[in-house]
Formats: C-alpha cells, structure tokens, sequence
C-alpha cells in the first residue's frame, strides 16, 4: 500500500518535501512508517521518536496505518 | 466558543466583544506578541507556518476542555499565520466567567495545552540577516509518544 506522510518546517526543509509516497506491506505500523522516512536520504534528521498524528490527531507509535490515512510528523510545535 | 487560525492582523478588542454577556463578572484578555529578544538572539520578525487542518481541529480541542473544565461557553481563541513584525499579536485569547479565579486558570489552561500541542512552527528572523525554526536545532525531538495515549 502507499502512505502518504506530510512533513513541516525543518523537517520539510531536511527532506526537501513537504510530502513523500512510501510503499509500505499491509498492516505497517505508525513506527515502521517512521522508519522508512528515516532510511531516506537526508531522513536521519528526523529524530527516534517525533511526534507523530494520523488523520490529524497525535497518535501512538504502535497505531496501525491505513491506505487512505494521512500520516504526519510533527516537529516540535512553536506556537503561542 | 470559537477558535480560529487567522491569516490577517488579531483584533483583541473585537474578541473581548465577542464573550461579554451579562451572566460573567470577569473576562480575563490573553495577548501573546512577538518579542524583540528571544534566547539572546534580536528578532526582526517572524512567520508561524500551519498543518492547517490538524491546527484548527486541535485549537478546538483545548478551548472545548477548558470549556467543559470551567463550566463556560465563553471563550474565544485566535492564533496567527504568516509573517509578524514585532509587537503584532501572535495569539489572542478571551474566557469570560461569572468568577475571576475560573477565567484566570481557563486562560492559563488555554495558553499552556496550545504551546505544548498546537501543530504550528515559528521561523524567526534576526536583525543579523539569519533566519531559524525555532525549537529545531540540534536532536529536535519531543519524543513525547505518550501525547498519543492522551488523547487517542
């Protein structure tokens, strides 16, 4: 299946997207997601264990990810 | 209740408007602004970049906590996107109670959950001509994965 997993501010900046397809078996897991982005080039910017929302909200690491899920991680929020 | 990620200038009067009602003796009026000095570093401006949806649907999610924490409806929150100079409100927040001490912590509850969970990021630009995310340097990581557990 293809995941699409959103990414923002450094992390965007690291990956040079803001947005990368992985192909991912069948019944992948929020942290296997999380580690394919890090085998990309450029991904071991991206720490251990980033925030991580699916179908924004926060979501845990063991959450199993869908086809149609939109997956992001979250760098460290700044707001306020 | 309202909350909003607004793109134009914050107008925190038209907010203190918005949740005055008879029933409420007090209405505490929350003003985030940018500074002209963060961590040792002078600041000329700055622009807050959004997951927009996630954004706005987590706002929500706080002001509906406070309002079920604090037993009012009255609470309006707007936070800023795009480009700040200094000075310009970064985020407004207006709670209204019949009592003080309860608009006090709501505002407080508000402001704290947002910092610690709204998907926004700041990138600061310095009088020397730089430019940074803040909070990203360095290992960036929260490794917060019990945020997760919260609220799933």
């Amino acid at each position: 299946m293809t995941v699409r997993v959103l990414l923002f501010a450094s992390y965007a900046d690291a990956l040079g997207a803001s947005e990368v397809a992985l192909e991912m078996p069948a019944g992948a897991l929020v942290r296997d997601v999380l580690a394919r982005v890090k085998s990309l080039a450029s991904g071991k910017r991206i720490p251990d264990k980033p925030l991580v929302a699916v179908n924004q909200r926060y979501a845990r690491e063991d959450q199993a990810v869908t086809a149609s899920d939109e997956v992001a991680i979250i760098p460290p929020v700044a707001g306020g | 209740m309202r909350t909003g990620m607004v793109e134009g200038p914050l107008d925190p009067r038209a907010l203190l408007d918005e949740v005055a009602q008879h029933r409420n003796g007090a209405t505490v009026l929350f003003v985030g602004t940018v500074r002209e000095m963060n961590e040792g570093e002078a600041v000329s401006g700055l622009d807050y970049s959004a997951y927009a949806g996630m954004a706005e649907s987590e706002l929500a999610s706080i002001a509906r906590e406070a309002a079920a924490r604090w037993a009012t409806n009255d609470i309006v929150v707007e936070h800023r996107t795009g480009s700040l100079q200094l000075g310009e409100a970064s985020v407004v927040i207006a709670v209204a109670h019949p009592h003080r001490g309860e608009a006090y912590e709501a505002s407080r509850y508000i402001i704290e959950e947002l910092k610690k969970r709204l998907p926004v990021w700041k990138r600061e630009h310095y009088v020397d001509g730089r430019a940074e995310w803040v909070n990203q340097t360095a290992d960036m990581g929260h490794g917060t994965s019990d945020m997760g557990a919260r609220q799933a």
